[in-house]
């Protein structure tokens, strides 16, 4: 017999294609993939095994390795091995480190297999003309751009990692590694051939356009020192320009940025989305509000259900600021009536200061949209408009050229003066904009949003002992760490499934 | 005797003796003939009649041939007496199956057959149970054995509103188990064999005089232990110590009551079970009705199963014996009230100084930890009010399910070697149920819309159709006999789950939107034959063949063929025995076969599909939202897991059977071992698929040996013992080979993601992957100190597998002594080396569960021992030696034998669980997955029964 039987009504990759109403929704789970854990809300059918489902989350894992590796983030619950992020006592059998590269690669083989999908052959195979076929190559496009961000993580993050294009079956092979400066150059050449058939900036809410776009390469340039050992600051400066020409605006009141409605804010350039009734999970946002949220903090001011009493900051990270009550700078999002400035006990949620940034409330004050509590409406601003402008300073002062100190300047002062509600008592001279200054306000400015462990190897802060943080290394006093901490373990399991790699160093 | 067929020689005239041994033949001409009588098991008796113009009587006494060795029983695709099996084949009748009060077919067997581990998986009523024939043969894929009722192999897929399929039949109304244990007797399954076979048959109808026979069975279920936490006074005392360090604030909270949590929601609870069934002939056409009501109620308050079953069979010859007719049909109607058994663990975790009602309204009047921000609100942290959880709590499962099959018997009056056997069958079973939690419970008291609401129902079918053809022949002038069957089977399944909403306890407010599915399906259609052939009544072959095509595999994929071959060599007819008087039975079997598994987890891991989302996983463009599709995993090329089983075994008998046996070794070897695998990162369109990967191979020993250690008149003893040595080794889990491969598996609470099991090449499946804990000089553990085993400097890489939850030996000894009308039987079992996680006292026993803002957690008081203040989760110290000597029944009948008008009259008391010895700490050792997190715990239960004949 050779009747096929198949579930009733599912499509088949044979037929998914053929109807250009697909194309959208298979595009949608491109971007559904950084802010969800699977195809059923809020759990229940996960994109990758091997880790809870609520923790295979990409933003969720992103926060973890970019936050909880830092002084900004410090967690209490006894999850596997979450300790030995802040600790820095992980190895390559580190479930999260894991789960991060999984899922950078789940999406780049999504992405794969759309651009695969929808290649001009495949497109006109398929019967797809007309405005149909203008906006596919759009599509096209921004599958693209979502790979050329999960690389650019998977450069951050774990240096040289296994190649795989839309070139590949799909099957089980073993694909080589290339270098940390090899997929450098091959995302810089992505974003830059793609740049016609994006979108012009905000064409869409949510979608990836010119501008999101260029700010992954103003953020690649600037790193490009500690990726390729060359700085490319005078690139960074051209991109961070193009974007900072592109119309956006600083959202007036800081807090906003941070709310159920930041949808509406001007400043984001790219976000990861969250909605309370369509876009459920408990990765990202879900996770970010709720383990924020404990001790004597009440949860209906942050428009859920409960905490989950897991995150506080480091006094290290506390003393970015003089002073701390937010009354002066806006970015002093602390909350500590009840916790202890020190965290004497990394397991108890009271030691710590905690962080009331992200809220699942209107700047109305009007809870969000999910009647359980549990699933925020708030969005993640990945791009945003003052970590551009916080970007030209930098590459202005590390020697970029086509840039200006005074303009440089009057960028950080801009955010400055929204951090202090419009006063510009908080605006800084030209003498005392240097990179100490840069590292400090990144800080400040962009808490708990997923930059700090890049700005701190770029600032040679990560590891070694120039600067230390509570629990860094393991010790309540923080101690010096092993260098090779700045590039992450490829996990072991790819190493065993992949026997071409080759581990970083200091890794087994 | 029941069943004997009585013919005239010469003639087609016959009948069949009924109940009482009486039978009737009319229609003869006065004169003389030959009479025989026939039962299986007895030697024939053949005596000359001369029939009058009366009624003649003619009484036949026969004698029983060598006791059980002629036995019937039933293999795949017909039957085979005992003495010309080649293969490891166990049979068990009614008379001996388990006594007292069973609610699930499999508890029948349980003990009874080496090499058949068979564990509840809970105390709930009509809880289902592990059951490992030889330990299994895969890790990812399904262990357990293919079951067949009445020629129906069923579904493995459980059915929602009941904890359990197999709980929707009656166990009064089985007949027979026969259990196909090595790969000789169960390739003839092909695809679905390599766990083993279970053939359960029920209960037929025989022609005779109308009888009814009723039994009911009443009984008390009272709970053996609690899980060993602090007493409210212990608990004061630890709060208040300098070593529990807590804060002022958390000492605040301790309460002034002493309320003992598990002694609340547990009880004494009744339960009911009575069946009438009705058995004769109707114009001589023998049926069996049988009706059955139980009624069940849980330890765990309000817990509650309800079950009525019906059980009809009809079975007839027609056309002068030539066309044998076999109808079964069950109906089952089940009712289940599920208890929140979330309350268990809340029990052993809740603090014991905290009324049970708070003495306001809130929260249903219940005492419930608030929020510590002081919103008023219940802390989403804290553990509920165990109490609170059960009666705020409606959750109810109905479930029908119809079971048949109709079975076609033709011998050919032209050919009589040759017969036509068809067998349809199907298996319908329905389930559906709601949940509903008021608006005033504490659990989803702090959304806006309060409470909740859900509502399921899911469809299970299969139809099969199963039709061979078997040639029988003896020939003589070569001493040999030939049976020669092949046949085909057609098996269809189809799985429906409606979608549905979660809503507020109002019913109307979505709170979780349905997940999206689709009806799955799939077929196996199977060709396969079957020689059996002996040589001089000595020398046994048996040869099966199956060729399996499973639409669950590409076309590439699609087919299997699994072979087998026995030889049996009966030692006993060789003139070296025939010579020793007291062997009364000899005989060697060696078998070899191969045998696969298709149920491996997704319905078609083959298929390149795109998966939607449901409407709460999409995501928004502009101000629209949209749901996804998915691309997802495929594998084109995954195949069946193959088991080639090899087993040599001795069939033995003493003293004309009384004592008999039989002794087994196996060795079985699975290749392409599927396992949803982590594939090369980017290759596929996720980071796992299903691949055959894996290799593992077991071995072991079965061995039983029954006794009839007193046969008078008046006394009758019967000993049973089996004893099963069982090892499994994993060889291989990496695609690339990789020996470092491990997967983490066996999720244990104290955190989300942690696990506690490792699954390596070289170890046995789920041994636990720990650290070795140090102790102190008073023999207690050190907090957090580890043996630096790989003397780095520190044991923080230093976990190793040590110990696993499989028993390395299990046994079972059953024992019944009659003596005149009274019966004294009981039942014990035994494992050995079977270890088990304490995951109770292991995730609730540090000082830490006493640091939590705003709430107390009880801890088990191993803290007094341990003192630690964080949870040591990873311990060895954890990991117990759950080794047990448990007996399961004892049981007392007396039989009143013919009173009051009755055919007959029996008086049962039993009790169930009556004692389990074992070191463990915990709440009872026998934990089938190995890691003990909050049980249902197994009652001890008391009944009496009755049952009557009329």
């Amino acid at each position: 017999c050779k009747k096929n039987l198949t579930p009733e009504g599912q499509l088949t990759t044979a037929s998914v294609y053929k109807d250009f109403n697909n194309y959208k929704p298979v595009l949608a789970k491109l971007y559904t993939a950084f802010a969800l854990s699977g195809q059923q809300g809020p759990a229940g059918n996960p994109d990758v095994a091997g880790i809870d489902e609520g923790f295979s989350n990409y933003l969720r894992e992103l926060f973890n390795m970019q936050e909880l590796t830092t002084d900004e983030a410090q967690i209490v619950w006894n999850d596997g091995t979450v300790h030995n992020l802040h600790d820095m006592t992980w190895n390559s059998q580190n479930e999260f480190i894991r789960a991060m590269y999984d899922r950078i690669f789940y999406e780049i083989a999504l992405d794969n297999e759309f651009i695969r999908q929808t290649t001009d052959a495949q497109l006109s195979k398929n019967g797809i003309t007309g405005n149909n076929l203008v906006l596919a190559k759009q599509y096209r496009a921004e599958a693209r751009f979502l790979r050329a961000l999960a690389y650019y993580h998977a450069i951050d993050l774990y240096g040289s990692v296994p190649f795989v294009t839309e070139n590949d079956e799909v099957g089980v092979f073993f694909p080589k590694q290339k270098s940390r400066a090899e997929l450098f150059a091959y995302v810089e050449s992505e974003l830059k051939a793609i740049d016609g058939d994006l979108g012009n900036p905000r064409f869409e809410y949510g979608r990836a356009d010119k501008a999101a776009a260029w700010t992954l390469l103003a953020k690649l340039y600037l790193n490009a020192q500690v990726y390729t050992g060359t700085g490319h600051y005078t690139e960074a400066v051209t991109y961070a320009s193009k974007v900072i020409a592109a119309g956006y605006t600083l959202e007036p009141n800081f807090k906003n940025l941070f709310l159920a409605d930041n949808n509406t804010s001007n400043e984001i350039i790219f976000p990861i989305e969250s909605d309370g009734t369509h876009t459920q999970g408990y990765g990202g946002m879900t996770y970010l509000i709720h383990a924020s949220v404990g001790g004597k903090m009440d949860p209906a001011a942050f428009g859920i259900n409960g905490g989950w009493a897991g995150l506080r900051t480091t006094p290290q990270y506390v003393s970015l600021f003089s002073d701390v009550t937010g009354n002066t700078d806006k970015r002093a999002l602390f909350f500590t009536d009840g916790q202890n400035l020190d965290i004497n006990d990394e397991y108890t949620f009271t030691d710590g200061y905690a962080i009331q940034k992200f809220r699942n409330v209107t700047s109305a004050g009007v809870k969000g949209s999910d009647a359980t509590g549990n699933f925020p409406d708030t969005d993640f601003p990945m791009f945003r408009l003052a970590d551009v402008y916080l970007i030209y300073a930098e590459a202005v002062l590390r020697g970029g050229a086509g840039g200006d100190p005074a303009t440089a300047l009057s960028y950080v002062n801009k955010v400055r003066t929204r951090a202090y509600a419009g006063s510009t008592a908080g605006n800084i001279t030209q003498g005392e904009l240097t990179l100490p200054f840069m590292l400090n306000e990144r800080g400040r400015e962009l808490l708990f949003e997923m930059q700090r462990r890049t700005d701190l190897i770029r600032f040679g802060k990560f590891t070694g002992d120039s600067y230390l943080w509570q629990w860094k290394g393991g010790v309540k006093g923080g101690t010096s760490v092993s260098s090779n901490l700045n590039i992450m373990p490829i996990p072991s399991t790819d190493i065993i499934n992949n026997p071409t790699l080759v581990q970083n160093p200091g890794y087994k | 005797l029941p069943g004997t067929s009585v013919t005239i020689d010469g003639t087609t005239l016959g009948a069949t003796t009924d109940g009482n041994g009486d039978y009737a033949i009319t229609g003869l001409k006065p004169g003389n003939y030959s009479v025989t009588a026939k039962f299986l098991g007895y030697i024939a008796f053949t005596k000359t009649i001369t029939v009058g113009n009366s009624v003649t009587t003619a009484d036949f006494t026969l004698k029983p041939q060598n006791t059980s060795l002629n036995e019937v029983v039933v293999v795949g695709y017909g039957t085979q007496r005992k003495k010309d099996l080649t293969g490891s084949v166990v049979s068990i009748s009614a008379k001996d199956f388990n006594q007292g009060p069973i609610t699930t077919p499999e508890a029948l067997i349980s003990g009874k057959v080496s090499g058949v581990q068979i564990t509840s998986n809970s105390g709930a009523p009509g809880a289902g149970s592990t059951i490992r024939i030889r330990g299994g043969a895969s890790i990812s894929a399904s262990n357990d054995p293919l079951i067949v009722i009445d020629n129906v192999p069923v579904s493995n897929s459980g059915i929602a509103g009941i904890d359990n399929a197999l709980a929707t039949i009656n166990p009064n109304d089985i007949e027979s188990f026969n259990i196909l244990k090595d790969a000789s007797a169960t390739a003839i399954y092909g695809s679905r064999a390599s766990n083993g076979v279970i053939i359960i048959t029920t209960k037929k109808g025989k022609s005779g005089k109308f009888a009814v026979d009723f039994s009911t069975l009443n009984s008390l279920s009272k709970i053996v232990k609690e899980a060993p936490v602090l007493t409210a006074a212990e608990f004061r005392d630890v709060t208040s110590s300098a070593q529990a360090g807590l804060t002022t604030a958390q000492k605040g909270l301790v309460g002034t009551s002493n309320t003992d949590w598990q002694s609340l929601i547990y009880h004494t609870a009744f339960s009911t079970d009575n069946n009438i069934n009705f058995s004769g002939g109707i114009k001589g056409l023998p049926y069996r009705l049988s009706i059955g009501y139980l009624d069940q109620d849980g330890i765990l308050k309000t817990d509650n199963l309800k079950r009525t079953t019906v059980a009809l069979n009809l079975n007839h010859d027609f056309l002068h014996q030539s066309l044998k007719i076999d109808f079964n049909v069950k109906g089952t109607y089940t009712d289940r009230k599920f208890a929140n058994q979330g309350a268990i663990g809340a029990a052993v975790g809740f603090d014991p100084t905290q009324p049970v009602y708070s003495g306001n309204s809130n929260y249903g009047g219940y005492f419930e930890w608030l929020d510590a921000s002081g919103n008023g609100n219940p802390s989403t942290l804290a553990p509920r009010n165990p109490l609170g959880l059960l009666n705020q709590y409606n959750s109810n499962g109905y479930t029908k399910r119809t079971l048949g099959s109709l079975t076609l018997n033709y011998t050919f009056p032209f050919l009589k070697e040759l017969q036509a056997n068809a067998t349809f069958g199907g298996d319908i079973t329905d389930g559906m149920g709601n949940t509903y939690i008021p608006p005033t419970a504490a659990s989803n008291f702090n959304q806006t819309y309060k409470g909740s609401y859900s509502q399921y129902f899911s469809e299970n079918y299969t139809y099969t159709n199963d039709y061979y053809l078997k040639y029988t022949k003896d020939f003589k002038s070569i001493k040999s006999h030939l049976d020669v069957q092949a046949g085909y089977s057609y098996q269809y399944f189809h799985f429906y789950t409606k979608p549905e909403n979660t809503y507020a306890a109002d019913k109307t407010n979505v709170t979780s939107a349905a997940a999206v599915s689709f009806p799955g399906q799939y077929y196996i259609e199977s060709p396969f034959g079957r020689v059996n052939f002996t040589y001089d009544d000595k020398y046994l072959l048996t040869a099966t063949i199956r060729d399996d095509r499973s639409s669950r595999f590409s076309e590439l994929r699609r087919n299997g063929y699994f072979p087998s071959l026995a030889l049996a060599w009966r030692l006993k007819e060789e003139p070296f025995f025939k010579a020793m008087s007291s062997l009364s039975d000899l005989k060697l079997r060696v078998g070899y076969g191969i045998t696969g598994q298709q149920d491996i987890g997704p319905l078609f891991p083959y298929l390149a599909v795109y998966d939607p989302s449901n409407s709460s996983a999409g995501y928004q463009f502009g101000s629209a939202f949209t749901n996804t599709l998915r691309a997802d995993a495929y594998n084109t090329l995954i195949k069946w897991e193959q088991t080639a089983t090899s087993n040599i075994g001795f069939d033995y008998g003493f003293l004309n059977g009384r004592i008999n046996g039989s002794i087994d070794y196996y060795y079985k070897k699975t290749k392409d071992l599927l396992f949803d695998t982590p594939v090369p990162d980017g290759t596929n369109l996720t980071n796992h698929v299903y691949a055959n990967i894996g290799n593992l191979h077991s071995r072991g020993i079965d061995l039983n040996i029954n006794v009839n250690a007193i046969s008078t008149k008046d006394i009758s003893w019967n000993i049973g013992y089996n004893v099963s040595f069982n090892r499994i080794t994993v060889d291989n889990i990496s695609a690339t080979k990789d020996p470092n491969q491990s997967i983490a598996t066996g999720g244990i609470p104290g955190g989300v993601g942690n696990t506690i099991q490792l699954l390596k090449a070289g170890y046995t499946p789920y041994q636990f992957y720990v650290y070795q804990q140090v102790y102190g000089k008073s023999g207690m553990p050190l907090e957090g100190v580890y043996v630096d085993r790989n003397g780095d400097g520190s044991s923080l890489n230093d976990k190793y597998l040590y110990k696993h939850p499989n028993p390395t030996v299990f046994m079972g000894f059953n024992s019944n002594l009659a003596y005149k009308k009274w019966n004294l039987g009981f039942t014990m079992r035994a494992n050995l080396d079977n270890y088990v996680y304490n995951a109770v006292q292991a995730s609730n026993g540090a000082y830490a569960g006493l640091k939590f803002q705003g709430y107390l957690n009880n801890l088990p008081n191993s803290i007094l021992k341990t003192n630690f203040s964080q949870y040591q989760l990873y311990s060895d110290y954890y990991v117990e030696n759950a080794s047990f000597l448990r007996m399961d029944n004892a049981n007392l009948s007396y039989n009143f034998g013919k009173v009051a008008g009755l055919r007959s009259l029996r008086v049962t008391a039993n009790v169930q669980n009556v004692f389990v010895i074992t070191n463990y700490t915990g709440l009872d050792p026998e934990v089938s997955s190995g890691i003990d997190n909050n049980i249902y715990p197994r009652p001890r239960v008391y009944s009496l029964g009755v049952n009557a004949s009329f």
